[in-house]
């Protein structure tokens, strides 16, 4: 039985095995047997003995004991010997095994062979998987029969040196001179493989792109003689002639004209001619006109020359192949920046490529759409591009709502529109969104104080229907927390305005409350929100009072911590609760940094170092430091030393949204009871002791000073006593303090409050003198506070 | 050209040839994966593809599908020639090739692929000699002699 035919014998039992098992099976015992084989001597039938492992490894199968019969088989004699062991050397030896080098010898001798085919076999590997070391020892010997050989052996041997050039680029050198040299040829295998040569030569090196630049000339004349007369039916594809190499030229020219007009210039004519004269029926002109386009916007070409590329590409995104249609919205892509208008008269086309079936294309089509909007158009894009977001796949779903994002965020043309398009992304994509979005579009609705009513409508209405989308729910409960009142009045001019009692909307947040579809931060935000709204409804007080003692004893503990603390909040200081949860002032929209992004993250971060002042119930993201708040806020009457940072007095906190949010407590609606806020200034420090004064909101003419002293050094303070005084008109009267002793290390403190009637609203100062005993001997000290936290109302 | 991969419809490799140095577990990772890809691809879909940071060019005939993939720079139509090309090639060597000629030739089509593409890169742009230099290799290697003066080195291109 011939050898070949046993191959093809086993190949048949292998793919008639009709289980896995099964055909493991008789794939190792064949391997069994392979094995022996090669253990034997020399029989005749090696070459195919390896060639029926090399299926086995195709299948998937270990095969690493042939590498030393491919190294053997290589060496020997005979040519289907050689060949074999050459596709097995290709398949199953790479440059990361030991065995490859062994090759290099045999490779180094059929290099000099006297037949073109044994050549031609070791020039094919040493290409394939030649190492940078087997190629520095060989490369040499290529560049020997790059001069010198038949156009066979010469064509392969210039894709040789092109991965030597690429696994080994200083040996580039080596080869500059014989490339140039075959930019003379007549055949098209060699000039097509010498172009590629030089391609790589250019790239790696500027000399050598300065030196080839020279060429451009001769590279003009031999695309010339291709694209005009060249009537050559072995080359010709569809009728273009070799379109293979006139790509290649191409690329070249593109190269080689990049940043230079004297190399752009001498161009010019021949990519107009190529770009007029070529028929793109069929994929091969296509190929043709795709790199011309992509040589003559890299290049240094005049407008005309640009315009006509341009429009090429507009037909190509006319075309009915799918993939010329791809590839033109690749290409318009890179060149939107620079061409923007150009690009902008075919945006109609590509937006209509949005509805395409393929996956590929919708993507290209997204790209270009969000490149394209502008100012002018950003109506009818938007319309587009959310029909899109509507019916997009899933894996484009969130780079489109970004993107869509940043589109509303710059050329948004009314607020409302800007509301309006977030929000319906936010139903229609809700889950792909990233979370700064949430944030984000919080300040957005708070800077939009005219749109409240029409806002909070749209998102009852939004909650209603669906509670699974979590950003949506999060930002629909915390609207609904603060302008519920608005909702429950019934009128909107905006929008159709909804009947809800009050029952409906507790019933909506509760819903939320205890839906599993909700996230525990969404469930925070409704907790929230329904605390918020015990402020600003009327019967159902009491109704929301339950639901917060429930959720006292849930397991999520953050949502237990709100609980309790908005317990607290009804029980012990129902007094305070309604300047609690007031209304959150305007954000500063500039303090929070740039458009998207950062934004929301920052403004909430602003927040942080006031918060422990802060009477408002700040938004979710930053829970736990909101936790913070309440905790200092319900403790801080009865707590002597306060933690945290101390703050400048409010007017010197310009740029921070905290400050503002100082300042404008004074002049926001108020409520008839007073919010207090203890903003702790320090007015001393020295040698540890630190003298911090707080005032209380002042009504009418008085005002309450609190001044807390702490000891931070390492010895004991006794007899710590404090002496006010105030200018005339001003009436002072101290309260006792709470003690006179301070430890070292900050460990305890002394508070004493001050009562101070000031009827004539003169400017407050006061003077204080401390005085106390540290380390035996008797210390005193002044001094002066000029300007309280907040002035008088 | 990174990698050239055929593969049938069941996701069965035909012939895979590997331009860049890989390790065995790397090739048989990219192999299922992309395979996988492809595989699940509509009908009328978009012959490139983007995978990974390559641009993938495939397409089916009959029951195989050939896929390579390709370089940042380089030219997504031409591969989609090149691609034809090869088959062309095929066909003309096997006469109306079928999937099963090249399951059990699979040598052969390594052996015209080596002839038509040389390190990733189309060597020869014309069918003919390429048809021509592969029937002269066949018709050495069936005459096995040690004598190889029997073929000049000009007969050929």
């Amino acid at each position: 039985m011939s050898p070949t035919v046993r191959l093809q014998e086993m190949i048949r039992v292998i793919r008639s095995a009709r289980t896995q098992g099964e055909e493991r099976g008789v794939i190792q015992r064949e391997c069994a047997a392979i094995r022996a084989q090669f253990r034997q001597a020399d029989n005749g039938g090696r070459s195919h003995n390896l060639a029926k492992l090399l299926y086995v490894h195709m299948l998937g199968y270990p095969a690493h004991f042939g590498q030393m019969e491919c190294v053997r088989l290589i060496a020997s004699p005979r040519y289907n010997e050689k060949r074999v062991g050459y596709l097995g050397a290709m398949m199953l030896l790479d440059e990361n095994q030991d065995a490859s080098l062994l090759i290099t010898n045999s490779i180094k001798n059929d290099l000099a062979h006297s037949s073109q085919y044994v050549q031609s076999l070791a020039l094919c590997t040493l290409a394939c998987m030649g190492s940078a070391e087997m190629c520095r020892d060989l490369a040499p010997e290529i560049d020997r029969l790059l001069r010198a050989s038949s156009s066979y052996i010469k064509k392969k041997a210039t894709l040789c040196a092109v991965h030597i050039v690429r696994k080994v680029p200083e040996l580039g050198e080596l080869f500059t001179p014989a490339a140039r040299a075959l930019l003379a040829e007549k055949n098209h295998g060699v000039l097509h493989g010498a172009i590629i040569l030089i391609t790589e030569l250019c790239e790696r090196n500027t000399q050598t792109l300065v030196q080839f630049r020279e060429a451009v000339p001769e590279l003009v004349h031999i695309m010339r003689g291709l694209v005009t007369s060249g009537y050559s039916p072995e080359h010709t594809v569809a009728g273009i002639s070799d379109p293979f190499l006139q790509v290649r030229i191409l690329r070249l020219l593109r190269i080689l004209g990049r940043n230079n007009d004297t190399a752009s210039d001498a161009m010019n004519d021949l990519l107009a001619q190529v770009a007029t004269n070529t028929d793109s029926s069929k994929t091969a002109g296509s190929a043709v006109l795709y790199e011309t386009v992509l040589t003559v916007m890299d290049i240094k070409s005049e407008s005309g020359l640009r315009v006509l590329a341009v429009n090429i590409l507009g037909r190509f995104l006319l075309n009915n192949d799918r993939n010329i249609r791809y590839i033109s919205m690749t290409s318009l892509q890179k060149i939107v920046m620079t061409d923007h208008n150009a690009v902008q008269r075919h945006r109609g086309t590509i937006v209509d490529c949005l509805k395409d079936q393929d996956a590929s294309v919708k993507r290209r089509a997204l790209e270009l759409s969000l490149a394209l909007v502008s100012a002018i158009n950003i109506r009818s894009m938007m319309k587009e591009l959310l029909l899109f977001l509507s019916t997009c796949p899933p894996e484009l779903k969130s780079h489109a709502a970004s993107g869509i994002f940043n589109a509303a965020e710059r050329y948004a043309p009314s607020q409302r529109w800007h509301i309006d398009t977030i929000l319906h992304v936010l139903t229609t994509a809700g889950g792909d969104v990233r979370d700064e979005t949430v944030p984000n579009l919080i300040q957005l609705i708070t800077n939009t104080s005219q749109l409240h009513c029409y806002t909070v409508h749209k998102l009852y209405r939004a909650l209603v229907a669906d509670i699974s989308q979590q950003p949506l729910v999060q930002v629909a409960c915390w609207c609904i927390g603060e302008y519920g009142d608005s909702l429950l009045r019934g009128e909107c001019e905006e929008t159709e305005p909804v009947q809800v009692t009050e029952d409906d909307i507790l019933d909506a947040l509760e819903t939320v409350l205890q839906s599993h579809m909700s996230s525990p931060a969404t469930r925070g935000f409704a907790l929230t929100a329904t605390m918020k709204l015990s402020t600003r409804i009327t019967e159902n007080v009491d109704r929301i009072r339950s639901i917060v003692s429930i959720y006292g004893s849930c397991i999520d503990v953050e949502l237990q911590q709100r609980a309790v603390e908005y317990n607290a909040l009804f029980k012990k200081y129902d007094h305070m609760r309604a300047a609690v949860l007031e209304k959150m002032p305007v954000m500063d929209r500039s303090s929070s940094g740039q458009t998207n992004g950062e934004s929301g993250g920052g403004g909430v971060q602003e927040l942080e170092p006031t918060k422990p002042k802060q009477p408002e119930v700040v938004v979710a993201p930053q829970p736990a430091s909101q936790v913070c708040d309440l905790l200092d806020l319900l403790s801080g009457p009865d707590e002597p030393s306060l933690p945290g940072t101390t703050l400048g007095p409010a007017s010197s906190m310009t740029g921070s949204a905290g400050g503002d949010l100082l300042d404008l407590l004074g002049g926001l609606e108020l409520t008839p009871t007073l919010p207090t806020v203890p903003a702790a200034v320090t007015v001393y420090e020295k040698s540890g002791v630190c003298l911090k004064l707080s005032c209380e909101r002042p009504l009418d003419a008085s005002q309450t000073i609190t001044l807390t002293a702490t000891n931070a050094s390492d010895h004991d303070i006794t007899a710590f006593t404090l002496q006010a005084a105030v200018p005339k008109n001003v009436q002072l009267q101290m309260k006792a303090p709470s003690g006179d002793a301070l430890p070292a290390r900050s460990s305890a403190s002394v508070t004493q409050t001050v009562l101070l009637h000031n009827p004539n609203k003169v400017s407050l100062k006061m003077r204080v003198r401390l005085s106390y005993i540290s380390q035996g001997s008797t210390v005193q000290d002044t001094v002066q506070i000029d300007s309280f936290p907040s002035p008088g109302l | 050209m990174q990698f050239m991969l055929l593969f049938s419809r069941q996701g069965k490799l035909r012939l895979q040839k590997w331009y860049v140095p890989l390790c065995d577990k790397e090739k048989k990772r990219i192999g299922r994966e992309l395979v996988q890809t492809i595989l699940a691809r509509k009908a009328k879909m978009c012959s490139f593809l983007e995978w990974r940071d390559l641009k993938v060019v495939y397409k089916r005939y009959a029951s195989l599908y050939f896929c390579c993939a390709i370089e940042e720079q380089d030219n997504e139509l031409i591969t989609l020639e090149i691609i034809h090309r090869y088959v062309e090639l095929l066909d003309k060597y096997f006469g109306s090739v079928c999937e099963l000629d090249i399951i059990f030739n699979f040598e052969k089509a390594y052996f015209i692929l080596d002839e038509f593409l040389l390190g990733g890169e189309a060597q020869e742009t014309s069918k003919k000699s390429v048809l021509k230099a592969i029937e002269q290799a066949d018709l050495l290697q069936e005459r096995q002699s040690d004598d190889w003066g029997g073929l000049a080195n000009d007969e050929l291109l």
